[in-house]
């Protein structure tokens, strides 16, 4: 725990430094939207990106590291939980793409 | 004093007394807001992902100038408001008002400069014949995804303008302390973090390369 004046142990430094990572990311998602892969590909890359650009702003940004553990283990596994059963269906989009007469 | 407070919370360890999780019920009330509507943006971005891997004529209609360039700097004003929030925050828990209400206000026209990009983005469109039911190139689930997805995501900013602007006022005023603040950036936070899923899937999904 630093001092009082920096939030639960965020130093304005690491502040800064994850506002660097965060733009430094986006600026690496920018450059892979130009290269050419294939759309399946560009989104497990692309939200493999934004899901570690998300990780950091929960961590740092909005303290969740600096919480009690409790709390990141009620939020967290139940949002990804919900989530995950909507991209249950996900797999059928392709199959529709073989399936269409285009 | 709201610091005292704060600083018992932190410290207080759950023995079936009322704080299990070692945080007031604002931060309690609003992480529970946050994690509702995560999923309610995971369902239109799931949805739209399906759409746009099931559709092999999805348009790809955005330049790099203006569109890619536009909402580069969307995020850039974004991120750079979260970077000012978290200053905020920061001040308010030194209990100095003043760098207080200057972060926030900072804030605020980082939200403000989204909003007006991002305007200055879908007039372009607009232009171009896209709107919320049809476009150019016959894919009506473009418009209806593009401005559902990204008009859910700016009516969120716009209330976390005016939120932030109420909190402004309230904290210039000593109405509001720091757990209000904080728990303003949390919202606010969630703002920039939905934006970082809309970037990618929205605009660098369907760029123009030539």
């Amino acid at each position: 725990m630093s001092t009082h004046s920096e939030s639960h142990g965020l130093t304005s430094k690491l502040t800064l430094t994850i506002w660097a990572w965060l733009l430094i990311l986006t600026g690496v998602e920018v450059f892979l939207a130009y290269i050419q892969f294939s759309v399946m590909v560009m989104l497990v890359l692309l939200m493999g990106l934004s899901l570690v650009k998300a990780a950091m702003i929960m961590a740092y940004f909005m303290h969740l590291r600096f919480e009690k553990r409790t709390l990141v283990l009620t939020l967290i596994p139940a949002l990804v939980v919900v989530a995950s059963t909507l991209v249950v269906f996900f797999p059928d989009s392709v199959r529709l793409l073989h399936m269409k007469p285009w | 004093m709201a610091n005292v407070r704060a600083e018992e919370l932190r410290m207080t360890e759950w023995d079936g007394g009322v704080l299990p999780y070692s945080v007031g019920h604002k931060k309690l009330g609003m992480w529970l807001f946050i994690v509702s509507d995560a999923l309610t943006f995971s369902a239109l971005l799931i949805g739209y992902s399906y759409l746009r891997v099931s559709t092999p004529n999805w348009p790809t209609p955005f330049h790099l100038w203006p569109s890619i360039a536009f909402s580069s700097l969307m995020t850039f004003c974004l991120l750079s408001s979260s970077l000012t929030m978290v200053l905020g925050v920061n001040a308010a828990q030194r209990q100095d008002r003043a760098g207080t209400v200057k972060w926030i206000l900072a804030t605020i026209a980082g939200g403000v400069a989204f909003m007006v990009l991002h305007l200055m983005e879908w007039n372009s469109l607009f232009h171009e014949g896209v709107t919320l039911v049809s476009n150019p190139w016959n894919v009506p689930q473009f418009g209806a995804t593009f401005f559902g997805i990204t008009g859910l995501h700016m009516f969120h900013v716009f209330t976390g303008v005016l939120y932030l602007a109420g909190m402004a006022v309230g904290v210039s005023r000593g109405k509001y302390g720091e757990e209000h603040v904080e728990v303003c950036g949390l919202y606010w936070h969630f703002v920039d973090l939905v934006w970082m899923f809309v970037f990618p899937l929205v605009y660098l999904l369907s760029v123009k390369m030539h």
